[in-house]
């Protein structure tokens, strides 16, 4: 823990692989950049692996002041307990007075355990993140990151604070925060940290590893296509994919949808999904908890189909389609394929 | 070669099933209000802890943080095949964050010996899957999280399939250990008919106090103090007896537990506002349903 600190940084921890850059680390520039010119101070991305230094101008571009670069052949593939105990040591010599992180499976493994080393609050998947003050009977606590996200089932938005064990940290999911423009013209400064490890701070041995590609592209596709609980059965399911491919569309789901086995994981749509800002999403069978919401809200244009008038998703739905989808969706593919 | 395992479980309300009224005023939850079960993802973490007992031998503590009626999935363990089950409860564990929640699992963990810490990936009240790595660090043991399947076990070696969201990675290590472990994992046990019989009748001193307090509504503290030490002394005999901590018996350092070891506050909690939109109702019918396509399809939204 570092004691609170007002000229303290802004920090994005840039996650990176095989010298590749992760998208998350740039959103989450875009939105450092934000906090770190209302708080007046500069904004630093983190940089670590081994031969790495190259992609410091890269982050510059997408709004960092400053690259701490850690670069180590140990550090070449990532591992909690190397990377955390570099991240340790950085935040003790420098005491930033924010760090956020991607809240993808290496963030998500990685930030618990920088926390609890540092003993600092940190805040995951966070939908939002901005500057605010937060008062208590006594004292007025100034310039506060307000780490906001959905909680408890969806029924309400906390906003969770860390006034006194700093550096206030948080993960963000890929896709919420939107990806800035990058500007070439910007200056910056390259900090290149010496770093000592050893191989007993690595004790895990990585055998083999596999990548696949996702099976689908939400971000990418114009149209999403999404079928919640309603739909009822994997074998119904076969509705949204047909809908889906009538439009060209991607198909998506909710998280029950997925644990119900309706459809794989890599579809889901959500806070603990993707999210995705398409011209035009399509809820079948959503009944639109607010960590769905959290998801596709930003869509240019929703239509619900729901038997439950009362459905959450029709609140923010711009076609509401109140009635059986396993009628509804049959007569949209119709209609679609008689126009195309 | 036999493995000790300890597996950290939480006992979480039904988040699906849950209602407006679920929350208090301060924003913090009402517990009551919900059904509570086991953790989902922790009976998968059981589950591995008990497939390497199968196999190797060794022992399979449960341990919880809770309110005392947490000793429900206590005995729910027991049931599935856990060997030993602690139950850790004390109104100064109130209000803990995930950092101070890691802290006093570690606090009781240290007490135990163990080869295997299993974790269920996360709970399902918050989603943030931060207390397995968290409580690796203050172990000081190694972590490998999102654990989709043990592949071997061999001299104090382990090797676990996880999944990385985008793949997967073969890792080893030696033990100490920390897993965590996703739902795809494995498909956890039933509740074995013949451990239920027996184990359905095992208590923590909490619950043999308030019972025999119910019992003997007119008996004198001292009374009811030697009642309860020879119940539990019979269970213990009967290996009935869940076991008890308070922070005391774990010599916890208190500025890390609860309120004040929290660093984490809630600064607001807000109801869902929804915001309203420009929307219009379609008739369910298949003109409703055609003039829409067309509509989306002349202001180009499909193409």
């Amino acid at each position: 823990m570092i004691s609170v600190n007002r000229q303290g940084e802004v920090w994005v921890f840039a996650e990176q692989h095989g010298g590749k850059l992760e998208d998350i680390g740039l959103e989450l520039l875009g939105r450092a950049r934000i906090l770190g010119d209302k708080l007046g101070v500069k904004v630093a991305a983190v940089l670590i692996g081994d031969e790495i230094k190259g992609l410091a101008e890269k982050l510059c571009h997408y709004g960092a002041d400053k690259i701490y670069v850690l670069e180590h052949p140990l550090l070449e593939h990532y591992q909690a307990n190397s990377y955390s105990r570099v991240i340790y040591d950085l935040v003790h010599k420098y005491k930033p007075q924010i760090m956020i992180y991607g809240a993808s499976p290496c963030g998500r493994d990685l930030a618990p355990r920088v926390a609890s080393a540092t003993k600092a609050g940190l805040t995951a998947d966070c939908t939002d993140l901005q500057i605010g003050d937060h008062e208590t009977k006594d004292t007025v606590y100034k310039n506060l990151l307000f780490q906001i996200r959905p909680a408890f089932g969806g029924n309400i938005i906390a906003t969770i604070i860390n006034y006194n064990r700093w550096p206030q940290m948080a993960t963000v999911r890929e896709g919420v925060m939107p990806m800035p423009e990058p500007m070439t013209a910007r200056k910056h400064e390259i900090i290149v940290e010496k770093v000592h490890l050893t191989h007993d701070e690595l004790p895990l041995e990585i055998l083999r590893e596999h990548k696949q590609e996702k099976k689908v592209n939400l971000k990418a596709s114009r149209i999403v296509v999404s079928g919640g609980a309603g739909v009822g059965s994997k074998e119904n399911f076969r509705l949204i994919w047909d809908l889906a491919n009538a439009l060209g569309a991607a198909p998506g789901a909710t998280r029950a949808a997925v644990d119900l086995g309706f459809i794989d994981r890599d579809h889901q749509v959500g806070q603990t999904g993707t999210t995705v800002r398409p011209s035009l999403y399509i809820a079948v069978g959503i009944s639109g908890a607010i960590q769905h919401q959290a998801g596709m809200s930003d869509s240019q244009k929703i239509i619900a189909i729901n038997n439950d008038p009362q459905a959450p998703i029709f609140d923010i739905a711009h076609y509401k389609i109140i009635g059986d989808l396993n009628e509804i969706v049959p007569k949209m593919i119709k209609a679609i394929k008689a126009r195309v | 070669m036999a493995y000790n395992c300890v597996v950290p479980i939480k006992q979480v309300p039904d988040t699906k099933r849950i209602t407006g009224e679920a929350m208090n005023d301060d924003g913090t939850v009402n517990r009551g209000a919900l059904p509570a079960i086991f953790n989902p993802e922790d009976l998968n973490a059981l589950e591995l802890a008990l497939a390497i007992k199968d196999k190797f031998g060794g022992k399979v503590t449960v341990i919880t943080m809770g309110l005392p009626a947490a000793s429900a999935i206590l005995r729910e363990s027991l049931y599935r095949g856990a060997d030993e089950t602690i139950l850790i409860t004390d109104r100064r564990c109130a209000a803990s964050d995930t950092l101070a929640t890691s802290y006093i699992l570690s606090c009781a963990i240290k007490k135990l010996e163990y080869d295997i810490v299993l974790c269920g990936r996360q709970a399902i009240d918050g989603d943030t899957a931060q207390v397995g790595p968290q409580l690796a660090e203050k172990l000081g043991v190694t972590q490998i999280t999102y654990v989709e399947e043990l592949i071997s076990l061999e001299n104090r070696l382990i090797t676990a399939k996880r999944n990385t969201g985008n793949g997967w990675q073969e890792v080893k290590c030696k033990l100490p250990v920390l897993l965590t472990v996703i739902g795809e994992a494995n498909e956890p046990r039933v509740a074995a008919a013949k451990k239920l019989m027996k184990y359905k009748k095992a208590r923590t001193p909490i619950e043999i106090q308030m019972q025999l307090k119910l019992d003997n509504p007119h008996a004198k503290d001292d009374e009811l103090k030697e009642l309860v030490q020879t119940k539990v002394k019979e269970l213990e005999e009967k290996g009935l007896l869940i076991k008890q901590w308070d922070l005391d018996h774990l010599k916890a350092d208190l500025q890390w537990c609860g309120r004040d070891g929290s660093p984490t506050k809630v600064h607001r909690i807000q109801s869902v506002v929804l915001t309203a939109r420009d929307s219009k109702t379609v008739e369910p019918s298949e003109q409703g349903v055609a003039d829409m396509v067309h509509e989306l399809i002349s202001d180009k939204t499909i193409s």
